[in-house]
């Protein structure tokens, strides 16, 4: 299974964080900091596997970002590197071109979208078509709301209540 | 209070607000969170839910980015849960799943929402709350939402059917008595057309059947259907990782399973896919000749692919198949080197592992010439990986693999002088491990440890002081293979050896020490022979030879000459002077007489003890010539004693001796070792009780006491006396480094003395029982350098050989497994309420039938291929095994043990009753349900 999923940008920033197997708010920064440190200094024409702490961490990078997945060592590392490519790729389809600075300002889009395709660290949805509809969904839903609530009546009605 | 409310929500900063901030630094990072975080903690107590979860959702944009605490949050994020609205829902779930964890004291809180949301008619209120469960699931929560979690798993809506199954995973890992729930559903799920769906109870059943492969055994037929029939990548890798981990357990299934799995090989276009076919079929099919063969015949397309990935996990299976066919590494030798200077480390690593598989005993020379002499082409990393796998290769299994130790110790020196070679404390141990146990190879190893110190550059790399210290110590150690002792002392004595830490300086001035007394003794010696030999006319020459450096320079040239011409194993050393001893002594006092208020303990006694002997046998020599005339002086006598006494301890071999030896001394009768042993200097008031360290080998500071004590124990070391058992361990703790490590379990009652010979201990003990001699000559036919027989490498027993641990894989006892194990063998009276009884009688029932269903296609099409045995007859056993059971049934039908091998043995046993009837009919049916054999797969 996957454990957890990382993205973090050239310089070390981190930009998506999601952790399937338990770990403390200072495992977390301890594990982000290791494997900045051995991933981003990796060349670009090398392996995208690195072998850390008895686990496999898949990563690839997209323009500036590093996408980092963390597995057991029977898991398939090429299937883990499909993955990687599926959500990058809705991703694509989502925000049109995605770049950085959009998940940097959507950084729970990105989230809800990863939710989508993985569950318990593993794959649910293999079809981008879905994925994209279901977001689309949970959109709605949600901006009906928020529609209702910065509605005109609505404020007047929380101002005068 | 509506104002204020009003304001807030206006002048609320948003998720957007924060990040930019974030990202201007006007004030610093570290500033500016801590100032959201204010604000935050304000906004998060607001009466207002939108305000509330702008605020949790800024919080959890701080906490999975920035690392911030957002533990004080877990009541409010309950709070913005309990909104109606789908927007705060999500916030509030992604908050609850990024912060909650087992210890959570509000988890307790959030069962009712969870359990509102999962019964919601909102899918994706529903699949909110799955997921959330997925993560922050306990005992509690699993226990309580079971039914919730049985309901949807046949929700017509897939969507959230697969979550669902997905977080059943956690479910039952949390609370394993769900499994008797909710198992049936989710085997039937596996029956389910849809691809999504059928990927994730894959995916759940690969995760379990990781932890417990043998509860699963009973499913290989949907299995085996699923890798037939499914033309999804995803599902069907997951597929073989099962059968990879079912297939050991159970050769009729391997067999099975080899044809689909090498028709997906040839088949498949996915690279994916092929690797996982090759991995499974090389970890655990590893039988089948021809499918390995096959395997290996892919594994060329990964290795000279462009991409570094699929480089590197070709060369991943190679060295998984390399355990047991060697010949496939062989096969891709050529890319397998080449990939050794590959850019990447990875792959190097890879590769070099490989090329140490492929390393035997006929080809260690060749292939560790090549790693050497790429070591020293490549980077620092990657060149001590090479020197580190070299190291533990050629040492594997007590130098199992080195026929020539000449040359290995050699190599060694060899690679200690490899500029990046960071391995000193390796190569330091091996050279001593090596010096002890091997007796021929003594003299090259004192030659390369000569070479090592003579070198003053050495000195000042740090990373080579401890193969130093084994050099001095094996030159000391080892002195009377020397060839010119006086050229070492030299060397041990060098100004520079100032650069060395205190700890080796004292090895080396201790070294020195043995070298002098050798050379003392080995003058006297001569000077024995020559006087009983020759007439006195001899002696002039050699008094009058001048007392300069030439002469000293001639002497070793002549040396080295002489000893080249020697043949024997101890090169007697050549002749020496007077006037080179007078030198010798005169250069030990110059080099350690400032040592001697070294603040150093061990260099200041150790300088001490060497200056002393100097001092009592100096004025011997200086006034040799006087005084052999009348030699009857008691003067000269004295000295030539002490030196005689002290070559004597120093020329008794340190064997090998296990660590564990000592728990092998028996106590002697009537010895109370705890007693204070305050009175014991009545006894031995004459030999006066040495301290400690005088025992340490070869540092007597008080020559006569010392020398006497010494002396008495190496007379006396046969005999096991009192103080041996505190000696010993002392001597241990100081000098641990020259004991072999430590065994673990039983070692033979035995015990080695200490200063014995191990040679003759394997005589007369069987602790020190393994002298390995290597049968024959070991010569392999092209390798005529390996001419000589293999020298003896003595080993001690139990000690040296790492207990194998064969870790089988026991099926654990746990309540999981447990849990998996009474649904999959079927035990409907498991079930605890009726209408879950119903429910799985039914689903059982179902799955009987689809049991026959697939099992019948493959057991007819397949049936002749498979030819083990005759099937009848199996069945005909079966049967009667199911009979006697059934005559036993009655009589433990009221026995209420309620787990492992017994819960089966008697869930089966009623299941035997209830079926009875059928079973003449069905003799399929209950070979399927027979505990232990999943024989309807055949």
């Amino acid at each position: 299974m996957i454990h957890f999923v990382l993205l973090i940008s050239r310089q070390g920033k981190v930009r998506l964080t999601k952790w399937y197997s338990t770990y403390t708010q200072k495992e977390r920064t301890k594990v982000i900091r290791e494997l900045s440190g051995v991933i981003l200094t990796r060349g670009p024409k090398l392996c995208n596997f690195v072998e850390w702490r008895g686990f496999k961490v898949v990563y690839k990078r997209y323009a500036s970002l590093y996408f980092c997945m963390c597995i057991d060592q029977d898991d398939n590392e090429l299937e883990i590197l499909e993955i990687i490519h599926h959500y990058v790729e809705i991703l694509d389809r989502y925000f049109g071109s995605v770049c950085e600075l959009d998940l940097i300002f959507n950084f729970h889009k990105a989230y809800y979208i990863l939710d989508e395709i993985l569950i318990a660290g593993e794959l649910q949805e293999s079809s981008k078509k879905t994925v994209a509809r279901l977001i689309a969904a949970q959109d709605s839903l949600v901006e009906t709301a928020k529609e209702q609530a910065s509605s005109i009546s609505n404020i007047i009605a929380q101002a005068t209540k | 209070m509506s104002g204020p409310s009003l304001m807030d929500s206006l002048f609320q900063r948003s998720l957007e607000d924060l990040i930019k901030g974030l990202r201007q630094q006007l004030i610093g990072e570290q500033a500016f969170i801590s100032k959201a975080l204010e604000e935050i903690r304000k906004e998060i107590k607001s009466t207002d839910l939108s305000i509330k979860s702008t605020a949790l959702l800024k919080l959890s944009y701080l906490s999975s980015l920035h690392f911030h605490d957002m533990s004080f949050a877990t009541f409010h994020a309950l709070e913005v849960l309990s909104s109606p609205r789908f927007s705060h829902k999500k916030i509030a779930y992604h908050a609850i799943s990024l912060s909650f964890h087992d210890s959570t004291p509000v988890l307790l809180l959030i069962t009712n929402h969870l359990r509102k949301d999962l019964t919601s008619t909102n899918e994706f209120e529903v699949s909110l709350s799955l997921r959330c469960l997925s993560k922050i699931a306990n005992v509690d929560l699993a226990r309580d939402l079971t039914p919730e979690i049985f309901t949807l798993m046949s929700s017509n809506k897939l969507y959230v059917r697969k979550k669902a199954v997905a977080v059943v995973l956690r479910v039952f890992e949390k609370y394993p008595d769900s499994v008797r729930v909710c198992f049936k559903r989710l085997v039937e799920n596996l029956d389910n057309s849809d691809p999504q769906i059928l990927s994730a109870v894959i995916g759940v059943f690969c995760e379990l059947a990781c932890k417990d492969p043998r509860s699963y055994l009973p499913l290989a037929p949907e299995f085996y259907k699923i890798l037939v029939d499914s033309k999804n990548n995803w599902v069907l890798i997951k597929v073989l990782k099962i059968f990879a981990k079912l297939a050991p357990l159970e050769p009729r299934l391997a067999k099975r399973v080899v044809e689909p799995i090498c028709d997906h090989m040839r088949r498949t276009g996915a690279k994916s896919l092929l690797f996982e076919c090759v991995r499974t079929v090389v970890t655990s099919l590893s039988e089948y000749d021809s499918a390995v063969r096959l395997a290996v015949g892919k594994v060329p397309e990964f290795l000279v692919d462009e991409d570094p990935n699929l480089k590197y996990l070709g060369l991943q299976v190679l060295s998984i198949v390399a355990q047991k066919h060697l010949w496939a590494v062989s096969q891709n030798k050529e890319a397998v080197i080449k990939s050794l200077s590959d850019a990447d480390p990875n792959i190097k690593i890879e590769s070099l592992r490989l090329v140490m598989a492929m390393v035997s005993e006929c080809n260690v020379t060749e292939i560790s010439r090549v790693l050497v002499n790429h070591a020293l082409k490549s980077d620092p990393e990657f060149c001590n990986e090479i020197l580190g796998s070299i190291l533990s290769t050629c040492s594997r299994n007590v130098y199992e693999i080195i026929v020539d130790f000449d040359w290995y110790v050699s190599l060694l020196g060899e690679m200690s002088r490899i500029p990046h070679c960071h391995k000193g404390e390796e190569i330091e141990n091996q050279l001593i491990d090596i010096g002890i146990r091997v007796k021929d190879v003594r003299l090259e190893l004192v030659r390369v440890s000569r070479d090592l110190l003579i070198d003053p550059a050495l000195l000042g790399n740090f990373f080579l002081h401890r193969v130093l210290c084994a050099a001095s110590w094996a030159s000391g150690e080892y002195v009377k293979f020397s060839r010119n002792p006086l050229e070492l002392m030299e060397a041990l004595l060098q100004p520079r050896t100032r650069l060395l830490p205190p700890s080796i300086r004292a090895i080396y001035i201790q070294s020195a020490f043995k070298v002098l007394v050798f050379c003392l003794h080995t003058y006297l010696m001569q000077r024995g022979s020559t006087f009983s030999s020759t007439s006195p006319d001899n002696l002039p020459s050699v008094v009058s030879a001048s007392v300069s450096d030439e002469s000293f320079d001639n002497l070793s040239v002549e040396n080295g000459v002489d000893a080249t011409v020697t043949h024997g194993q101890i090169c007697t050393p050549a002749f020496i002077t007077n006037e080179s001893i007078v030198n010798l002594l005169n250069m030990v006092e110059l080099a350690l007489g400032p040592l001697v208020g070294s603040h150093d303990v061990e260099v200041q006694e150790r300088a001490r003890n060497v200056l002393g002997f100097v001092d009592l046998t100096k004025l011997k020599f200086l006034n040799y010539s006087v005084q052999e005339e009348n030699d009857s002086e008691g003067k000269g006598v004295e000295a030539s004693n002490i030196i005689e006494l002290m070559h004597d301890a120093f020329s008794k071999e340190l064997g090998p001796i296990s660590l564990s030896a000592q728990g092998n001394v028996s106590l002697p009768d009537g010895l109370i070792v705890k007693e204070n042993l305050g009175d014991l200097e009545m006894i031995c008031c004459d030999i006066e009780l040495p301290s400690s360290n005088s025992f340490s080998f070869g540092s007597p500071c008080e020559e006569k006491d010392g020398v006497s004590f010494s002396n008495l124990q190496i007379k006396e070391d046969s005999e096991q006396s009192n103080e041996s058992t505190s000696l010993l361990a002392e001597h241990r703790k100081r000098h641990g480094l020259y004991y072999l490590p430590l065994g673990k379990s039983e070692i033979s009652n035995d015990y080695p003395p200490a200063n014995d010979p191990i040679l003759q201990g394997n005589i007369n003990g069987n602790a020190v029982d393994l002298v390995k001699i290597t049968e024959e000559s070991l010569v392999p036919k092209r390798k005529p350098s390996h001419a000589k027989p293999r020298p003896v490498v003595v080993k001690l027993d139990e000690v040296d050989e790492k207990p194998v641990a064969l870790k089988k894989f026991e099926s654990k006892d746990d309540s999981l497994s447990g849990a998996v194990r009474d649904i999959l063998f079927g035990s409907e009276d498991m079930v605890p309420t009726s209408s879950q009884s119903n429910l799985s009688d039914k689903s059982s029932s179902k799955r009987k039938g689809k049991e026959k269903q697939h099992t019948a296609p493959h057991v007819e099409s397949k049936e002749n291929l498979v030819d083990d045995g005759n099937p009848s007859s199996r069945r005909r056993k079966y049967r009667s095994h199911g009979k006697e059971r059934r005559h036993r049934s009655p009589r433990k039908k009221t026995a209420e043990e309620r787990e492992g091998q017994k819960e089966k043995e008697k869930s089966s046993h009623r299941h035997g009753r209830h079926k009875s009837g059928q079973r003449a009919e069905e003799p399929l049916n209950v070979s399927a349900q027979a505990p232990v054999i999943p024989d309807f797969l055949l």
